[in-house]
């Protein structure tokens, strides 16, 4: 067939990843990775053409390529290595739009994969307990990384609208977690106390890394026989974490602090730019998010290979054992059990917590 | 109802309906006073108990049946109780997408409200054979008593009487999970938000849901009004029902409205706390959190019979007229119930 694959945003892992694993498949011909920086990571035969998508210079790419297939990565919460918030936001924002507009100018184009994130949905404690792809969040996101989503997917939209010709799949990601995933929440999970909001115990679904290329290239492709690989999807494992279970599964204590000190403790790391405590990562360990992943199985056709807590698990062994590790914590429990006398009855009651 | 005269403070569960079981899972605290009141006690459980113990013989910490048993009894208690400190304190448990934790409603948080439910209110429960052993069933239960206990005593009578094991999974407004610790509690107990969306997903999953269409209006509303049920919402309730085809169970608590007597509304301070109303009773704030202590009232909650929706096309849940129909049908037979139970009831308090 002779497919040309342009992929944006392969200076992350993730998407150099994707490139490595997409060249393997029979039907393509040549991939060519785009970013502004030059990859720390080899990119296996794909061609690396240094190009920032902010600038016009990605439309001459894409005509020069001819790449009849766009698979967009570069939407991301964090800078690469030492960006401000502002270029993370514009590489998101107007990077999107003048990929987009080249995608429209481009005959070639046949098929756009945008890589999105569940953060489009927000988190509100008025929302329902599951989002679907129709679910209209209750209250937008009012800033950073989930409302550059939910821009770009209007873009996408909007898109999709004056090329109906293109078959557009916009992929909402849940939190994307792995042995050598780079978010934001894989950040936090590294920190070796977890600071939690008291009273809250957030719902979180986590996505395996391995399954994102995976559906990435099941969406780059033409769609299977009675799937369609166009529109918009929620990616998720199965099944639902809890923070306190993460916290414990993971052996690092929490912190629990009230919400108006964990903003205020937010925004005071978030100055002196030691991690990106964002807020909308706050409400995402404030109220949790949990999305339904029914037209990921029944549309797309796509079964993730790692369950939520075998992502988790994986992220986990990944990052070696925390303050209190759970093994040590049940070899704890198990001397208590072997003593010969535990003193009088142990009512679960006190174990609530 | 004439029996229910007589009976003895502590003993009504004996006599509750027409299926009648034994409790399912005690505390240990409960049930070491349990061995105290002597043999009434005692020879009751008996025979189902043991029965139990052999299905779910894994690690929840059944009553012995016994004395003699009680030595090997508190054994297996401990190591039951010290397996369920390992998974909890390991994480090695599960929840489900709505944050309902079996494990901990089971064991714990129902072991905490089932004082309440025994001792304190001393619920009586009537018709609990109309709640379907299997599929979907949406509980429609009237709401009172400024603080929603009546909800989560709803959820003890199902949980503890129905001999299918069934969950109530209860809906509640949207200021439960906004307030921290309330909101963590009412999710692992598997509440979840009073939407549309996360009902019919409920009921998809062939869960029990509870609603109570009254809402604030109808919990907060004055003691002269009590026992007057409320406008019931807009009705969603029936075309969320209509729409997954499943029974209408009208539910009736007696006994919930004279918990906190409301003699008055401190509205400006509502407003400024954001809180839909703030109840001012003859003891609340005037006792500090004494007065928050409930009057200890005697319950009754009686499931009816079923209302069907499966025989409706499935464009009823569009038809409006129906849907007031069916709204005003549930809504007189819940009313209706409620002034037969009062008038078989004796005294507010006993």
């Amino acid at each position: 067939m002779g497919k040309v694959v342009l992929v944006t945003g392969v200076a992350r892992r993730l998407g150099g990843r994707f490139v490595r694993r997409i060249q393997r498949d029979p039907q393509v011909d040549r991939v060519v990775a785009v970013d502004a920086v030059p990859p720390e990571h080899h990119l296996g035969g794909a061609d690396f053409i240094q190009a920032d998508i902010r600038q016009p210079t990605i439309a001459r790419v894409l005509a020069e390529t001819a790449a009849d297939t766009v698979v967009h990565m570069d939407v991301t919460g964090t800078a690469l290595g030492s960006g401000s918030r502002t270029t993370v936001k514009e590489t998101n924002v107007i990077g999107t739009m003048q990929l987009l507009g080249a995608c429209q100018k481009s005959p070639a184009v046949k098929r756009l994969v945008v890589k999105s994130s569940t953060n489009v949905y927000g988190s509100a404690p008025r929302d329902p307990a599951v989002f679907t792809e129709t679910t209209p969040p209750k209250s937008l996101p009012s800033g950073g990384f989930a409302k550059d989503t939910v821009e770009v997917e209007g873009y996408v939209r909007g898109f999709a609208r004056r090329r109906p010709d293109v078959a557009v799949c916009v992929l909402r990601f849940a939190n994307i977690l792995g042995p050598t995933a780079d978010t934001p929440l894989a950040s936090y999970f590294s920190l070796p106390v977890l600071p939690t909001v008291f009273g809250y115990d957030p719902r979180l679904q986590f996505v395996h890394e391995d399954d994102v290329i995976e559906v990435l290239r099941i969406a780059s492709h033409e769609p299977e026989r009675g799937t369609l690989n166009s529109g918009t999807f929620n990616i998720a494992g199965d099944g639902v974490l809890l923070l306190s279970q993460c916290s414990r599964r993971l052996g690092r204590p929490t912190v629990p602090l009230l919400l108006p000190a964990v903003t205020w403790a937010g925004s005071l790391v978030r100055t002196l730019g030691m991690t990106d405590f964002s807020p909308e990562q706050i409400r995402l360990l404030t109220n949790g998010r949990v999305v339904a992943t029914d037209q990921m199985r029944e549309t797309l056709g796509f079964s993730p290979k790692y369950t939520t807590p075998e992502t988790f698990a994986d992220f986990a062994h990944s990052r070696g054992p925390g303050l209190l590790p759970p093994e040590a914590v049940a070899g704890a429990v198990d001397r208590i059990a072997a003593l010969p006398f535990p003193g009088g009855g142990h009512p679960p009651t006190q174990s609530a917590n | 109802m004439a029996d229910a005269k007589v009976i003895p403070f502590d003993d009504d569960r004996s006599r509750t309906g027409a299926v009648q079981r034994p409790p399912r899972r005690r505390s240990a605290g409960s049930r070491r006073k349990g061995t105290e009141p002597g043999p009434v006690r005692e020879v009751e459980p008996l025979p189902t108990a043991a029965g139990a113990q052999d299905d779910v013989a894994v690690t929840s910490e059944e009553q012995p049946p016994e004395r003699p048993r009680a030595e090997g009894g508190l054994e297996r208690r401990i190591a039951g109780g010290l397996g369920f400190l390992r998974r909890r304190l390991t994480g090695d448990y599960e929840i489900d997408d709505f944050g309902y934790d079996e494990e901990l409603t089971d064991q714990v948080l129902m072991s905490l409200l089932r004082p309440v439910y025994e001792k304190y209110f001393r619920v009586d429960v009537k018709g609990i054979e109309n709640i379907p052993s299997d599929g979907g069933a949406l509980i429609v239960a009237n709401h009172s008593g400024t603080l929603p206990l009546d909800g989560l005593m709803m959820q003890v009578a199902v949980h503890d009487n129905h001999p299918a094991d069934r969950h109530l999974r209860l809906l509640a407004a949207d200021l439960v999970f906004m307030l921290p610790v309330i909101n963590e509690l009412a999710r692992k107990l598997g509440h979840t938000l009073a939407c549309a969306e996360d009902a019919e997903r409920l009921l998809g999953q062939g869960e029990v849901v509870g609603v109570m269409p009254e809402g604030f209006k109808g919990i907060g509303k004055p003691f002269s009004e009590r026992y007057k049920l409320q406008r019931f919402g807009r009705g969603g309730f029936v075309s969320t029902a209509l729409r997954q085809g499943v029974p209408i169970i009208p539910c009736s608590i007696v006994g919930a409205e004279e918990i906190y007597p409301m003699i008055g509304n401190a509205k400006t301070l509502a407003r400024v706390l954001g809180f839909p109303y703030f109840p001012l009773t003859p003891t609340f704030p005037w006792l500090g959190p004494l007065g928050a202590i409930p009057l200890p009232t005697k319950w009754t909650i009686q499931f009816g019979e079923p209302i069907l929706t499966d025989g409706y096309p499935p464009e009823a849940a569009e038809d409006p007229m129906l849907m007031f129909n069916l709204t005003d049908q549930v809504r007189e037979q819940i009313q209706h119930t409620l002034y037969k139970l009062l008038v078989q009831r004796r005294s507010v308090f006993f």
